[in-house]
C-alpha cells in the first residue's frame, strides 16, 4: 500500500508523501522538526499546531493544509488521519487507510508524558513504522517529572552559589518542556534567539511560554542568577560567554550515555528525551497489533531483528536520509536537524 | 562503598584539577580509615584482577534481564564500556534492606570472589545488581571487569594526600612507591612519623627544551653561542646517586628506578652526590634500537633477564646537575658539560652511561641539512642548547630548544571506521586508513587523533551515510575519502598485511582537495622504510 521512494514513503492511492525528503508536490507532515518537515513542497499537510512551526521554519509562503487529531481526510477512496504522537507540540502519528487495509506511519513518538504535547494514543493498524533512535535496552529514560524535578533542583543550587543556570536542548520540542515545567520560583528564564522565535511562532496558535529574549542589550543584573534556555548550536561558542558565571547542561536522551555527556564536557547532562526508549518502543508496537514492522530512524537493523527474534513480527529495516542525528548534538550550526 | 561512588561521579563530572583534588580531600577527610587506603591503591592505577570472566558477566546480566546476548553485545558496541553497558541493563532499584558494604569489605570480597565456582560468583554479583542503584553499579562492575580507572592521575592523587597529610607531594610519591598491601599497611604506617627522613631520592625539576619554529639564525643568532645535540627518541630521566644507592626519575616526576635494573649498579661505580641529566634509549652492539622494543620492555611487570638482555637500556647523558654532592645548575652549561665529561671518562661506567656528543657545524645551514635527514643518524632532530646557560625549571623560551625533523606523511584512503570507546564512544573516531597495491586498497594504519571536534563530527555521519558493511563495532565504508597521514618512523613488520609498523601514526588533515585514486601506494610506503 505504501511505496519507500527515493524522495520519502509514498501512498499511491492519495497521491502523497509522508516526510518527503526531496521536492515533492503533496507532502504530509508528522511534526515540524527540520529532518521531517522538508522545504520546497508543493504543499503541506500537517496538524493544526504544526502549522506556525513550520511556517516559521520554511517560510510564510509555504501553502499549508491542517487537520485535528481523529479528523478523517478522505481522498479517492483513501482515508488520512492524524492522532497524538507525545514527541513534541502539533507531533502527529499519521494514519492511511485503503480498501481495509491500515498503515500507521509514526514520524518520531514517545509514550512518556512530556506535560506539554498531547499524549500518544497507540492506534491498531497492520503495519507500522516506527523509529527507534533509542532502540537498545541500554535506554532506559525515567518519568519527565522527575527529570523536571531534577532540572530544577539542579538550578536552584546553582542560584544559591551564584551562578547562571544555561540548559541546552532543542529550540523546538525540549525548550518548552523545559520552560513549561520550571519552577516559578527560578525566575523568568532567558531565552536564546532561537528559542525565542519558535515560542513566538508557537504563540500564534495559542501555545504560550515563559521568558525573555536574551539580546545584547540585556542588562547584566538581569544576568545574576537566572535560567537560560538554548539550543545545542551555542556550545562552545563566545555567545555563552557574557553569561559568566554559569553551569551548563544538555537535556537530551544521548545524556543517558557517559561517553557521550563526557564529550560534550558539559557541567552536567539530563536525559529528557522526546523519542521512545526500548520498552516503550517495545510496549507501543505490542499495542498496535500489527504484523508488519518498518524500523528506521535508528538503530534499526539491530531493533528490527530484536522484533523478529522476540516477537515473531514481521520487522524489516528502513534506511533513510537521515541516519540517527535527530537529537544528535553536534554543537554546530543551526542546519542541522533538530 | 557509597562515599567512594560519590567521589567517583565528582570525579567524572570534571575536567577542573582543583575540583578533583577538592573531592579527593573531602574523601579522604570522611571516609572509614582502612577504606582510604584501599582508595589511594585503586586511584594509583592498582587495578584489582578481574574475579570473573567478562562472558559469563554478559550471560548473568542476560539471565537477569531476559534478553538475547546478541542484544547485549550490540549494546556493548554503542556504549563502548562493559561495565557501564552491563549496569545501565542490570537496574537502578536500590534494596534498603540489603548489607551495606565498604569499601574495604567489597574489594575483600572480590578478592575472594576468584576463588568461588561461577553459580556462587553469579549470585554474588547477580545480588548485588539488584540492590544497587545504577551508578553503584558501574562503579562496581569497574571493578570486577579488571578495568577500574577513575580520570586522575597519580599527580593528582599525590597533590590531594599532600594538601591532606600536610606533607610535600614528593614526600608521598616516595612513600607510595613499590608494592604495599593496603591490607597491612595505616596512613600512620605509611605516612606518619617520618618527617625528618633524608631526602636523598629528590631529583631536581626538570628543565625542557622550547620547540623551534622558524629559522635558527633569525631565533638564535650565532651558531658558535650553541651546543648541538642529537635529539634522541627516549625516556627524559634523571639518575640519582646518594648514599649508596640509586634513584631514577623520569620527566613525569615519576620514580621508575625498578624499570632499569641496569643502572642499579651506579651506586658502586659513580660519588655519591651525583645527578645526571640525559635520555634513556635502547641500546644493543652499538646501535640504538626502535622505541617500540623499548616501550614494550617498559610496559612489563616482570622483567626477565631474557628481557634485559634483549633490549638492553643505556642513558645519553647531556647534563650533570649535582657534583659531589654540590647542586650545580647555576654553573653554565659549558662548566657542567666538563664536569659531566670527566665523570664519563670512568670506563666502568660506559657500558650503561654514554656522552651526548656534539654535533659540530659551521653554519646553521648544515645543521639544517642534518635536521632534514635526522632519521639517517637515528634521532629525531637536534637539540640546541646555549653554551652560556644556566640549568633553569620547567619549559621556557631562550635557552633550549628542540629542533624536530619533519614527520613523515603519506595520503591514505579511509577504508574503516569504528566508534571509539570513553569520552568518544558512540562516534565512529577510530579510522583505518589504506594504500594502494595495484588496484586493491591495503589497510596500513589506524589513527584516532589529528581531527577536530567539527571534523569528527562530519566525518560520523559521513561514514553513517557510506557504510557498505557492518562487522560488529567496525564498518567498511566507500573508499572515496583521503587523508594525510603523519608519523615518526615506520618499521618491516610481519604483523601487518601491509608489511610495516608506523610509529606514532596521526591524522594531519583531511585532504579534501584529492579524489581516492591520488592516494599514495604500497610501494610509496615502502620507500620510506
Amino acid at each position: 500500500m505504501l511505496q519507500f521512494k527515493e524522495e520519502g514513503i509514498y501512498f499511491p492511492a492519495a497521491d502523497l508523501y509522508i516526510d518527503p525528503w526531496k521536492p515533492v508536490s503533496r507532502a504530509v507532515i508528522t511534526h515540524g522538526h527540520s529532518d521531517h518537515a522538508r522545504p520546497e513542497m508543493g504543499s503541506y499537510l500537517c496538524h493544526t499546531l504544526t502549522k506556525e512551526i513550520i511556517k516559521h521554519r520554511l517560510g510564510p509562503e509555504i501553502a499549508v493544509q491542517t487537520l485535528d487529531y481523529n479528523e478523517p481526510l478522505h481522498i479517492n477512496g483513501a482515508t488520512l488521519s492524524f492522532h497524538p504522537a507525545g514527541h513534541i507540540i502539533g507531533s502527529a502519528q499519521v494514519r492511511l487507510e485503503y480498501k481495509g487495509e491500515v498503515w500507521v506511519v509514526t514520524g518520531d513518538y514517545k509514550l512518556l508524558n512530556d506535560g506539554v504535547s498531547t499524549p500518544y494514543e497507540p492506534i491498531t493498524c497492520h503495519s507500522f513504522i516506527t523509529e527507534s533512535t533509542f532502540g537498545l535496552p541500554v535506554y532506559q529514560f525515567k518519568p519527565c517529572a522527575s527529570i523536571y524535578e531534577a532540572i530544577n533542583h539542579w538550578c536552584a543550587q546553582n542560584a544559591k552559589e551564584g551562578y547562571n543556570s544555561v540548559l541546552i536542548g532543542y529550540a523546538l520540542g525540549k525548550a518548552q518542556n523545559i520552560l513549561a515545567n520550571l519552577d516559578p520560583e527560578l525566575g523568568v528564564p532567558l531565552l536564546h534567539g532561537a528559542v525565542f522565535n519558535m515560542n513566538e511562532a508557537l504563540a500564534r496558535s495559542g501555545q504560550l511560554f515563559p521568558g525573555e529574549w536574551l539580546t545584547p542589550e540585556t542588562p547584566a543584573d538581569r544576568l545574576k542568577n537566572t535560567v537560560v534556555v538554548a539550543p545545542q548550536s551555542v556550545l562552545g561558542t563566545p555567545w555563552l560567554r557574557k553569561l559568566q558565571p554559569y553551569r551548563i547542561a544538555v537535556c537530551s536522551g544521548w545524556m543517558a550515555l557517559r561517553g557521550p555527556r563526557r564529550r560534550l564536557s558539559v557541567d552536567k547532562g539530563f536525559a529528557l528525551s522526546d523519542h521512545c526508549d526500548f520498552e516503550q518502543l517495545n510496549t507501543a508496537i505490542k499495542a498496535t497489533g500489527a504484523q508488519h514492522i518498518y524500523v528506521t530512524h535508528g538503530y534499526q537493523a539491530v531493533y528490527s531483528r530484536w522484533l523478529r527474534e522476540q516477537y515473531g513480527l514481521n520487522a524489516v529495516e528502513l534506511t533513510t536520509h537521515f541516519e540517527n542525528n535527530e537529537e544528535a548534538i553536534t554543537g554546530e550550526d543551526q542546519k542541522t536537524p533538530e | 562503598m557509597k562515599d567512594f561512588v560519590t567521589l567517583f561521579q565528582e570525579i567524572d563530572a570534571t575536567t577542573k584539577t582543583n575540583a578533583k583534588i577538592a573531592a579527593l580531600v573531602t574523601y579522604f577527610q570522611n571516609a572509614a580509615p582502612q577504606d582510604r587506603l584501599w582508595a589511594i591503591t585503586l586511584l594509583m592505577g592498582n587495578r584489582p584482577r578481574r574475579p570473573v570472566k567478562t562472558t559469563d558477566l554478559r550471560a548473568w546480566v542476560a539471565a537477569i534481564t531476559d534478553l538475547p546476548l546478541w542484544l547485549i553485545e550490540e549494546s556493548y558496541y554503542i556504549v563502548g564500556d562493559l561495565a557501564e553497558t552491563l549496569a545501565l541493563l542490570a537496574g537502578d532499584q536500590e534494596n534498603t534492606e540489603a548489607p551495606v558494604l565498604t569499601l574495604t569489605e567489597l574489594l575483600q570480597a572480590l578478592q575472594q570472589l576468584a576463588g568461588l565456582n561461577p553459580e556462587e560468583q553469579q549470585a554474588f554479583i547477580t545480588r548485588f545488581w539488584m540492590d544497587h542503584r545504577g551508578e553503584d553499579n558501574f562503579v562496581f562492575n569497574k571493578l570486577i571487569t579488571g578495568n577500574f580507572r577513575m580520570g586522575v592521575s597519580k599527580q593528582l592523587v599525590i597533590k590531594a594526600l599532600a594538601q591532606y597529610i600536610g606533607q610535600d607531594e614528593k614526600a608521598i610519591a616516595h612513600r607510595l612507591m613499590g608494592k604495599w598491601d593496603p591490607a597491612a599497611e595505616t596512613l600512620e604506617s605509611l605516612f606518619g612519623d617520618r618527617t625528618v627522613e633524608n631526602k636523598a631520592y629528590l631529583p631536581y625539576p626538570f628543565f625542557l627544551a622550547y620547540p623551534l619554529e622558524g629559522t635558527p639564525e633569525a631565533i638564535l643568532g650565532p651558531i658558535t653561542d650553541w651546543y648541538l645535540e642529537k635529539k634522541f627518541d627516549g625516556i627524559r630521566g634523571q639518575i640519582i646517586v646518594r648514599n649508596h644507592q640509586v634513584f631514577v626519575w623520569s620527566r613525569g616526576e615519576e620514580l621508575v628506578t625498578d624499570k632499569f635494573p641496569e643502572f642499579d649498579r651506579l651506586q658502586d661505580l659513580l660519588p655519591n652526590g651525583t645527578v645526571i641529566d640525559g635520555e634513556i634509549i635502547p641500546w644493543k652492539d652499538g646501535q640504538v634500537l626502535p622505541f617500540a622494543q623499548m616501550q614494550t620492555r617498559i610496559g612489563r611487570k616482570k622483567l626477565t633477564p631474557k628481557h634485559l638482555s634483549e633490549v638492553p637500556l643505556i642513558m645519553i647523558c647531556y647534563d650533570l646537575l649535582e657534583y659531589n654532592g654540590e647542586d650545580i645548575r647555576s654553573k653554565t652549561l659549558e662548566e657542567r658539560r666538563l664536569l659531566l665529561t670527566t665523570l664519563l671518562a670512568l670506563p666502568s661506567v660506559n657500558s650503561v652511561l654514554q656522552l651526548s656528543h656534539l654535533l659540530e657545524f659551521d653554519h646553521w645551514e648544515e645543521a639544517a641539512q642534518f635536521r632534514a635527514r635526522a632519521r639517517d643518524f637515528f634521532c629525531e632532530g637536534i637539540m640546541i642548547k646555549r653554551i652560556s646557560s644556566v640549568y633553569e625549571t620547567g619549559r621556557r623560551r631562550g635557552n633550549w630548544w628542540k629542533w624536530k625533523t619533519a614527520p613523515m606523511t603519506v595520503d591514505a584512503v579511509l577504508i574503516y571506521a569504528q566508534s571509539g570507546s570513553g569520552r568518544r564512544s558512540n562516534l565512529f573516531t577510530d579510522y583505518t586508513f589504506a594504500v594502494w597495491d595495484g588496484d586493491q586498497l591495503v589497510p596500513f594504519t589506524k589513527a584516532y587523533s589529528g581531527l577536530t571536534d567539527k571534523e569528527i563530527l562530519r566525518l560520523d555521519r559521513w561514514v553513517k551515510t557510506h557504510t557498505i558493511e557492518k562487522f560488529g563495532p567496525v564498518r567498511s565504508v566507500q573508499p572515496e575519502l583521503v587523508f594525510e597521514i603523519a608519523f615518526e618512523g615506520i618499521q618491516e613488520s610481519k604483523r601487518h598485511k601491509s608489511g610495516v609498523a608506523l610509529r606514532f601514526p596521526r591524522i594531519l588533515r583531511w585532504r579534501e582537495d584529492k579524489p581516492a585514486t591520488e592516494a599514495n601506494t604500497k610501494e610509496d610506503l615502502r620507500t620510506l622504510l
